[in-house]
């Protein structure tokens, strides 16, 4: 048997295939997505019929939203390549409502929007990207003069599940920063209890939310996540430990400056900032834009964007994190998450805790590194 | 009989954005644009790492990714007096080139073409008369009868679902749709095209940047990203070979198949180049260094403000004589709502007194927007790829010229065409191909200084805050796909006091101001006929026209950008 994936390594039945063909979906595309996406779901090979099935003749519904957003994991979906943006939209899913994509607006868009959460009731998938503004009575943030703490809640309630696309709506992202102006909060703390997922990154991979999508509509259920509700398939570990740079991080071999030889020879980023020893996130292995690159890769600290809160906890970017063990790969964030902080705190006394309140004093710390 | 319409949310943009417009005789007598959403980024970064800002600042905005990054990185080099070296222009400029180009043909394409082409009626297309004509405009090569066959029948067993999903409760067969049967199938099936193609060629900003959207490499005093040809993890020649192969599929793409496009969709849409036009006044800050000499004079695009449509007299750009106002807009100065305030003193104190939510209409004659009301010279100004470009052609660029007249040529249109809804769509198409054509050129630059060993990305001097005056302020502009973004900074004891942005759709997209002048979304929708008030297609066309992006304009920021070496604070 070759390894191959259009060579239908797992038998997909030929009446599945038939069945996707149906819709006008190319026969080696569909095989190639199903046998992609069960890897990508570290599913072993013999599960690719059962993500085929799931996938050949239903387009699942899915309500895209947006409310304090950048429209970056929007843009990060038209990026997508297993599958491509094309296929999600016209095989894979039916997007009743994406205000970047739609064609329909103002109330006809609206409508589309409440017709598909009523006919789909229970049955949907919700995406929500951006944060909820809860200042002002809502005001922060309307659509076609609705808050969108209203839509948010509406949406959520009669949703199968929600999948929280992006850093924004998975922990309340960049208006969340201190000071906070508008109050804004993330879709758990909008609408607590509901099944919620989050996938956090500024953007969202978009190969963590195609795998998530199927993961769903393969198994029924959301896929097991941390304490934090991020799919451990994705965040199970620390991107430290999967980094292409860690053997320069162990052998002590740092880059100092930006464009100074260790640099340019790819050694270790700590020294520049990196927060890569305490964010977790699987950018070291699928990567961006087709595999061509993630921070790190390209010569940038990571920036801890799919951690809670760090717009203030990781900040200043480019300061280097207080001694970082050397913890061994085994671990996640729920067993070395408090470990960490606590390191952290008994270093400093200041990081972490201090960081939440870091106006005015970013050049202290500063100072305090340099000392150490 | 007068009668009040709402079109909220406009679709197809970046953020929320609402616009009201009172109808008289099936024709807009007077329109309101309103931004409902706000995030307040300008007062989160008060007091954090002028080094950070561009991280904070890119988020602005999504869809203009990177834009905000270059201004900001650009307004702290201004504020510090830092050079950049030569390689780190040249991967910025290569960094906002591409974005435009890819900007350009996803706005194109997945934004705006839906308001010209109907879905709809492709189905009803001969394939073998779309190849006929496909093969007419261009050498494309996807354009067999077999081809465009298979695109229909896909487009058919999707609708055959009877799930249309983002295609449904949309306009189509609104009688204002002008194309035959077979130029709608041409437009699906570029749609697609060029879904497959955004996504690769912007496989440069993660070769230059790390990832898209959001790249990560951008750098107060030059780029993150090292270069070193003996080196696997640098920017070497494989990499560059890379950067080639995908420029080369930008430019093609553009060539043949986007610009035909353009010119075989606009004869049928001739008449919208006496709507849409606006305010007449047009400000571009230039953009492109073409070398690393200090101030903006070797500018690509050239700097530059248009009064009054008059292209005879590019008059300079001055950025002291900008002023925002927000007698409008939902915040509050302390020196009172009809004040003008240079972005250097801005202030962001938002103060919503709008309808509590839901509300059906807003209070258009007291504040009713996020975005605030900049204006030069206390005149509203438009900016976008028109704006740049009209200062490029009256200014005489030689390459903005050419291309401007081929298409005015080929459409058999005067110049006066372009300021319009149909000028504002081409101009794009122009700016569009100018970069597709001028990016290799940057490439080529960088080969050069990399075979004569010259490897440096970044200058060390200023990182270190101890290096820093205790006050310091500066300018970063940029000439984003959307037009003149502009960030303004202060910075006090090594952090910062105040920063405003005032991005390419708070110029377009603001309210009106102290004295009453509308903003130039406002003023172009004025005079447009809407043959359905319940389908106002003819709001989007125009609207569409300007890309607009909201998240950025509020609040205000905005932003889309592209970048380039430091200029100096004028």
């Amino acid at each position: 048997m070759s390894l191959d994936p259009v060579s239908n390594p797992a038998a997909i039945p030929e009446e599945v295939l038939a069945r996707a063909e149906a819709r006008g979906i190319n026969r080696r595309d569909f095989i190639r997505f199903c046998t992609m996406t069960t890897a990508a779901l570290a599913l072993p090979v013999t599960m690719v019929g059962r993500v085929a099935a799931a996938v050949a003749d239903t387009r699942v519904p899915v309500i895209w939203v947006e409310y304090q957003s950048c429209s970056g994991d929007s843009e990060a979906l038209l990026r997508a390549n297993q599958p491509t943006a094309g296929e999600i939209i016209l095989d894979l899913i039916s997007l009743e409502y994406s205000e970047v994509v739609m064609a329909a607006a103002g109330h006809q868009a609206e409508e589309a929007k409440r017709q598909a959460a009523e006919k789909y009731r229970g049955k949907y998938l919700l995406v929500v990207e951006g944060s909820v503004p809860t200042g002002a009575d809502g005001a922060y943030c309307t659509i076609g003069g609705h808050s969108a703490v209203e839509d948010c809640r509406k949406l959520v309630n009669g949703a199968f599940a929600t999948i929280c696309v992006g850093s924004c709506s998975s922990f309340g992202g960049i208006p969340a920063a201190a000071p906070n102006p508008t109050g804004a909060i993330s879709v758990m703390e909008a609408v607590p209890g509901a099944p919620i997922v989050n996938l956090p990154g500024c953007p969202v991979n978009a190969e963590n939310l195609t795998a998530t999508i199927v993961h769903v509509l393969t198994f029924g259920k959301l896929p097991a996540t941390d304490s934090l509700g991020r799919p451990k398939f994705a965040y199970g570990k620390r991107i430290h430990d999967n980094c292409e740079r860690r053997g320069h991080f162990d052998a002590g071999q740092y880059a100092q400056t930006f464009g100074d030889v260790g640099h340019r020879q790819g050694h270790c980023l700590y020294q520049l900032g990196c927060k890569g020893p305490e964010t977790f996130h699987n950018c070291p292995t699928i990567r961006y834009n087709e595999g061509a690159s993630w921070p790190v890769m390209a010569g940038h600290g990571c920036i801890g964007c799919s951690e809670p809160g760090f717009w203030d906890t990781m900040s200043p970017f480019y300061r280097r994190l207080p001694k970082v063990p050397g913890f061994g790969i085994e671990d996640t964030a729920d067993k070395i998450g408090i470990g960490l902080a606590a390191a952290t705190a008994m270093a400093f006394g200041l990081h972490g805790v201090a960081s939440c309140f870091r106006k005015g004093d970013a050049m202290e710390e500063d100072k305090v590194v340099r000392e150490e | 009989m007068a009668q009040k319409i709402v079109v909220d949310p406009i679709t197809r943009i970046e953020g929320h954005l609402r616009i009201e417009a009172r109808l008289d005789g099936g024709r807009i007598a007077e329109a309101w644009s309103s931004s409902t959403a706000f995030r307040g980024i300008e007062t989160i970064l008060k007091g954090r790492d002028p080094r950070d800002a561009h991280h904070f600042t890119q988020r602005f905005c999504g869809v203009c990714t990177t834009v905000h990054s270059m201004a900001s990185i650009r307004a702290v080099e201004d504020a510090l007096k830092i050079q950049i070296p030569d390689n780190a222009r040249l991967i910025r400029n290569l960094i906002m080139g591409i974005q435009n180009v890819q900007d350009h043909v996803i706005h194109f394409y997945h934004l705006h073409a839906l308001d010209w082409v109907d879905i709809v009626s492709a189905l009803k297309a001969d394939p073998a008369r779309t190849a006929q004509i496909a093969q007419s405009i261009s050498d494309w090569p996807n354009s067999s009868p077999e081809y465009f066959q298979q695109v229909r029948d896909r487009i058919a067993a999707f609708a055959g679902t009877g799930r249309l999903g983002p295609f449904q409760n949309a306009y189509w067969g609104h009688a204002a749709y002008k194309l035959p049967p077979e130029v709608n199938l041409i437009g699906v099936a570029h749609y697609l095209e060029a879904l497959e193609w955004q996504k690769d060629v912007i496989r440069i900003h993660a070769i230059l940047g790390s990832k898209n959207p959001h790249p990560q490499t951008f750098l107060v005093g030059g780029m993150a990203i090292p270069v070193d040809p003996d080196s696997q993890n640098a920017l070497n020649a494989d990499k560059l070979a890379l950067i080639r192969k995908l420029l080369r599929k930008a430019r093609t793409f553009v060539e043949q198949v986007y610009i035909p496009d353009l010119l075989a969709v606009a004869p049928a849409y001739l008449d919208w180049a006496g709507i849409g036009g606006g305010v007449g006044n047009y400000l571009s800050y230039g953009d492109f260094p073409m070398d690393n000499s200090p101030g903006t004079g070797s500018l690509f695009f050239p700097r530059g403000v248009i009064l009054g449509k008059d292209l005879a007299n590019v008059q300079p750009m001055d950025e002291k004589k900008i002023s925002e106002y927000v007698t409008h807009s939902w915040y509050s100065y302390s020196k009172g709502d009809n004040a003008g305030l240079h972005p250097y003193d801005g202030e962001t104190s938002h103060r919503y007194t709008g309808p509590k939510p839901p509300y059906e209409f807003l209070d258009t004659d007291g504040k009713y927007s996020w975005v605030k009301s900049p204006r030069y010279l206390d005149q509203p100004m438009e900016v976008g790829p028109l704006a740049r470009v009209l200062v490029a052609y009256a200014k005489g660029v030689p390459e903005v010229k050419a291309a401007v007249d081929f298409v005015l040529g080929k459409l058999g249109a005067p110049a006066s065409a372009l300021f319009s809804t149909l000028g504002r769509t081409a101009a794009r198409g122009v700016d569009c191909l100018v970069l597709a054509q001028k990016n290799e050129q940057w490439l080529d630059e960088l080969a050069n200084n990399m075979g004569r060993g010259i490897f440096e990305t970044f200058n060390k001097e200023k990182w270190d805050p101890a290096t820093w005056p205790r006050e310091a302020q500066g300018f970063g502009y940029h000439e984003a796909p959307r037009g003149a973004l502009g960030h303004w900074i202060r910075i006090e004891n090594g952090q910062i006091a105040n920063y405003q942005a005032v991005v390419p759709s708070t110029w377009n997209a603001g309210p009106r101001d102290p004295k009453g002048q509308p903003g130039p979304y406002e003023a172009a929708l004025v005079g447009t006929p809407i043959a359905d008030p319940q389908k106002p297609l003819e709001i989007l066309r125009t609207i569409h026209s300007f890309d607009p992006c909201l998240a950025c304009a509020v609040h205000v920021l905005d932003g889309t950008g592209s970048e380039v070496v430091r200029v100096r604070a004028l």
